[in-house]
């Protein structure tokens, strides 16, 4: 692993080359943050944020800063597969003050369906501009799992009739770095889950390329424009997990920092949806939680502005940043200790089996953290 | 000589939606046809998986309507196992309904349906301080649209367009002669376009106070609802009520405003008061104010004959393959239907924009099917929710309705428009909001005596259940139905709003609304059929919704088996 002082100089040297691009837009950052009422003394606070969630030393906090400056010499195609539109729902509704939302209109947005004014032929027509004019150069984030069953028939878009796999394929050959935004892209998602009948895969599946799997369903807002930082200000993907998953934000797992974490030790359960633990914000795990299994900083970040997160009210992790949760982990409010996953089936079962004795739990869930602690290495 | 015009992508709608419309030389629609271009088969997917964890798949039919879909399975479930929740579950749920709603109506008429009524280039020219004067005729306390709000709006917009380079507003049909907004009337509904992106976040707050997360809640589970903290917390309740008192702030002074603003200005534009051509509105009755008393009424209108109401029928529904992507012989009701995908493509042929793959409409053209009530197309949504209470002399809707009417001086013919659509979608965002309260106070009287939140539900594996739900989801009238038996899913189908509206033609040769509603409608430049989108989008499609739909009974899987070395 290079040292921070290597990356940091790795920072400023694409900062220079970032610098020497032409904008493409013409309103700085600055301006647009006036606009939007918000002072750089707020934008620090911002850059020192994101800094801390990157799990970067604070110096670092000036070259975010400085990136989120220069976004906007990166184009963004943002492409919609096999999907719910959940993915792009969650981003729309980032944080106020909006920085997060700013960040990624400043980045270039060349191609998104949900937002971008033009349709059919004009729109088909914005997405090929931005595949040649931008070539090698751009960021392309894919929402939804790739339909390839039936060479890929169960999904097409545009007027030319292309299939998804097609457009993909196209538009990861000219990609900078390619980024799958939740567990559809990233894994395949709910239409993957058996019997899997259009033949859905995850991006990483179809394409020749290292792609970033940003897993959760959907991801958080946080992770999304953390990765968009990450890459706009070191010009390469940050260190990932044994599933391509960024370290700095599927590094620990939900249980690790879960506000209910001390009633697990202390052995203080939900026994029934509704009861007096429910109440008084007992453990979820015996009503299926899933948070030992689950790499994701949700207890941090929480959702919606801090707002809230599954386990807060009271409903167990379903581990949606998983591969194959849809099958691994159901049925989703039983405990998972019953049975396989991973490969790992002896020290769940511990963790179910010794459910009562606190101590025991702990270890047998922290045996579980240490294998997945292991990654590989850029 | 018939022209063909193909639009594919439709944007700024949930999900892949192609649309085809053949004009004259007068450039007159003729012809009309919507294919959704997705499947992804969730149905098939539930297959015997535990009844317990139907809402959490299901709520992934969508990331728009997902707490619609969540509760809808939930309560199918509920429904088979003749499960009683508590009261608190049951307001709790109507208060994430309502919540969904502030944030679904908000986000669709600015940030999808918007851009339709808007031109974002002619409020450039717009002069700020007339800007501000014009608001006010709309309502007495305008919001984000003082003279200075209006005219950082406009050097932000301005900023965007001088370098060439509009990001997502690039290439859109500004300019066209459609648009009827005053350049200031542009600016003012420029400025809450912006303002509406701050709001929207409050409003999916608000779901996520009791919902855990928006998109894609999770606090519902069969018997009950998990956010008994919350809802207990004097903190939590403050904080929904204060975040609702916001977005509802925004709903009357710039939603409402903004829709009497365009029937002013577009209130003689012809290519928006055509547009609803199926008569036959459908709906639910939803929304839980106290114990046994809803905010809307369920019931069905036939030919615009707002003088006959007739109760709901479940068994009247029926779904019609013909010419969708399935093989199927005849109309089936959700408990029978099956599903058997059958691909057929499309067909190469001119275009305005030459030779293009195009939808072959004598034969199979979309993975959407075609529900039929009693054999009939209908059309559901805001507008046929209140036309349906409209008609039963719902009180509340009548003069929610008629006030509107009032303020736009327009008949009540106009509801039966692409207009009217979209202005009936406000009105029950209004409604929504301001009689949610109601259920609110309702609540907090009921925790007084009585916290419980969940019951166990039993499941007796030796016994088969069959069960439905149908609630109003923001899109319009959706029903989940399930079959039960060995403790396990055997069979779900659910039929959801957007496919009622954007089925295709059915063995009768007879339309859905989407179709219907383009037929007459002149383009003024088949090249940018700006017209089109805004009808379609006044439906607001959500097409992952309708295109989920599958059912494995009578299917063999083995179809469905994929070559691992295809790729």
């Amino acid at each position: 692993m290079e040292t921070h002082e290597a990356l940091y100089q790795q920072g400023v040297a694409r900062m220079e080359q970032l610098r020497k691009l032409q904008p493409r837009t013409g309103e700085t950052l600055q301006q647009k943050m006036e606009q939007n009422g918000i002072t750089r003394r707020d934008f620090m606070k911002w850059s020192a944020a994101v800094t801390a969630m990157l799990a970067l030393p604070l110096p670092f906090s000036t070259l975010v800063a400085e990136a989120a400056e220069l976004a906007d010499r990166v184009p963004l195609v943002w492409l919609h597969m096999a999907e719910c539109t959940g993915c792009s729902e969650s981003l729309i509704r980032t944080d106020t003050p909006n920085l997060d939302t700013l960040i990624f209109n400043h980045v270039s947005l060349e191609y998104h369906e949900t937002l971008m004014a033009a349709a059919g032929w004009q729109a088909e027509e914005n997405l090929e501009h931005a595949l040649s004019a931008y070539k090698g150069n751009y960021l392309l984030a894919v929402e939804g799992a790739v339909p390839t069953a039936n060479n890929g028939a169960y999904l097409t878009v545009g007027c030319k009739g292309h299939t998804g796999l097609h457009i993909i394929k196209e538009a990861a050959e000219g990609a900078a770095a390619i980024i799958s935004v939740g567990t559809c892209a990233a894994f395949g998602g709910i239409q993957a889950a058996a019997p899997n009948p259009t033949g859905a895969k995850g991006v990483y599946e179809v394409v020749d390329r290292t792609v970033i799997n940003l897993g959760g369903c959907p991801p958080s807002e946080k992770n999304i424009v953390g990765t968009l930082m990450y890459f706009i200000m070191f010009g390469k993907l940050p260190a990932l997990d044994m599933f391509n998953r960024p370290k700095w934000a599927y590094g620990a797992r939900v249980h690790d920092n879960c506000e209910r974490r001390g009633r697990f030790d202390a052995g203080e359960f939900v026994e029934e949806f509704g009861d007096q633990g429910a109440k008084d914000g007992y453990c979820l795990y015996k009503v299926g939680c899933k948070g030992p299994y689950t790499y994701n900083n949700c207890p941090t970040e929480r959702f919606n502005h801090h707002t809230s997160w599954p386990v807060l009210a009271g409903h167990g992790c379903i581990g949606c940043s998983e591969p194959n949760f849809w099958d691994d982990m159901a049925d989703f409010e039983k405990p998972l200790g019953r049975q396989l996953l991973h490969g790992l089936d002896a020290t769940s079962d511990t963790v179910g089996a010794v459910i009562l004795g606190a101590t025991a739990v702990g270890i047998g869930a922290h045996a579980v953290a240490s294998i997945f602690a292991k990654s590989e290495e850029e | 000589m018939s022209k063909r015009v193909v639009i594919d992508p439709i944007t700024r709608i949930e999900g892949h939606l192609r649309v085809e419309v053949e004009v004259d030389e007068n450039n007159v629609i003729q012809k009309a046809w919507s294919s959704s271009t997705l499947w992804r088969g969730i149905e098939v997917i539930l297959k015997g998986r535990t009844p317990m964890d139907v809402g959490l798949i299901v709520q992934r039919i969508c990331g728009v309507c997902t707490y619609s879909h969540y509760r809808c399975g939930t309560e199918a479930v509920e429904n088979a196992l003749g499960v009683k929740i508590p009261l608190n579950a049951k307001y709790l749920r109507s208060l994430m309904q309502t919540s969904l709603y502030m944030h679904d109506h908000i986000v669709h008429f600015y940030h999808l349906h918007g851009l339709d009524w808007v031109d974002v280039v002619s409020a450039l020219s717009a002069d700020p301080a007339l800007a501000a004067q014009e608001a006010m005729k709309y309502t007495a306390n305008p919001i984000a649209a003082g003279e200075g709000d209006l005219r950082a709006v406009q050097e932000r917009v301005a900023g965007l367009v001088e370098t060439g380079k509009l990001g997502p507003f690039a290439n859109a049909y500004w300019g066209n002669g459609t648009y009827k907004f005053t350049p200031e009337q542009n600016l003012i509904a420029l400025s809450h376009y912006l303002k509406a992106l701050e709001i929207q976040r409050i409003a999916a707050e608000m779901l996520a106070i009791f919902g855990g997360k928006s998109p894609h809640p999770q606090s519902i589970v069969v018997g009950g609802v998990t956010s008994v903290r919350d809802m207990l917390s004097p903190a939590r309740l403050q904080e929904w009520k204060q975040k609702h008192q916001i977005v509802q702030d925004f709903i009357i002074r710039a939603y409402k405003a903004d829709i009497v603003m365009a029937a002013a200005a577009f209130g003689a534009e012809p290519s928006v008061l055509g547009g609803v051509n199926v008569k036959n509105f459908l709906a639910t009755e939803d929304f839980l104010l106290s114990d046994g008393q809803y905010m809307f009424n369920q019931g069905v209108i036939m030919n615009g004959d707002l003088g006959n109401v007739s109760d709901l029928d479940p068994d009247m529904i029926a779904e019609d393959a013909t010419h969708a992507w399935y093989k199927a012989d005849g109309p089936q009701h959700p408990y029978d239907g099956t599903t058997v995908p059958d691909y057929t493509g499309f067909v190469e042929r001119d275009t305005v924009y030459g030779k293009l793959p195009t939808v072959d409409g004598d034969g199979k053209y979309t993975w959407v099917k075609s529900p039929r009530y009693n054999g009939e197309p209908v059309e559901v949504g805001p507008l046929a929710s209140l036309l349906v209470s409209y008609a039963r002399g719902n009180q509340v809707v009548v003069d929610s309705v008629n006030g509107l009417l009032e303020a736009t001086g327009l008949p009540v013919g106009a509801l039966f428009t692409t207009l009217g659509r979209t202005a009936a979608r406000m009105l029950q965002t209004v409604i929504v909001a301001e009689e949610g309260l109601k259920t609110f106070d309702a609540m907090l009287t009921n925790m007084q005596s009585d916290e419980a939140t969940y019951v166990k539900p039993e499941i007796d594996s030796s016994k088969e259940y069959v069960g439905h739900a149908m609630i109003e989801a923001p899109r319009g009238m959706l029903s989940h139905w399930i079959r039960i038996k060995g403790g396990l899913v055997e069979n779900y189908q659910a039929v959801v709003p957007t496919t009622w509206n954007a089925g295709p033609v059915d063995a009768q040769g007879k339309m859905g609304p989407y179709e219907a509603s383009l037929i007459g409608l002149k383009l003024e430049d088949p090249t940018k059929p700006l017209e089109v989108i805004r009808i379609i989008h006044s439906f607001d499609p959500c097409m992952a919704c309708a295109v989920h739909v599958m059912d494995y009974k009578g299917q063999n899987l083995g179809e469905f088996k994929i070559d691992p070395n295809g790729f």
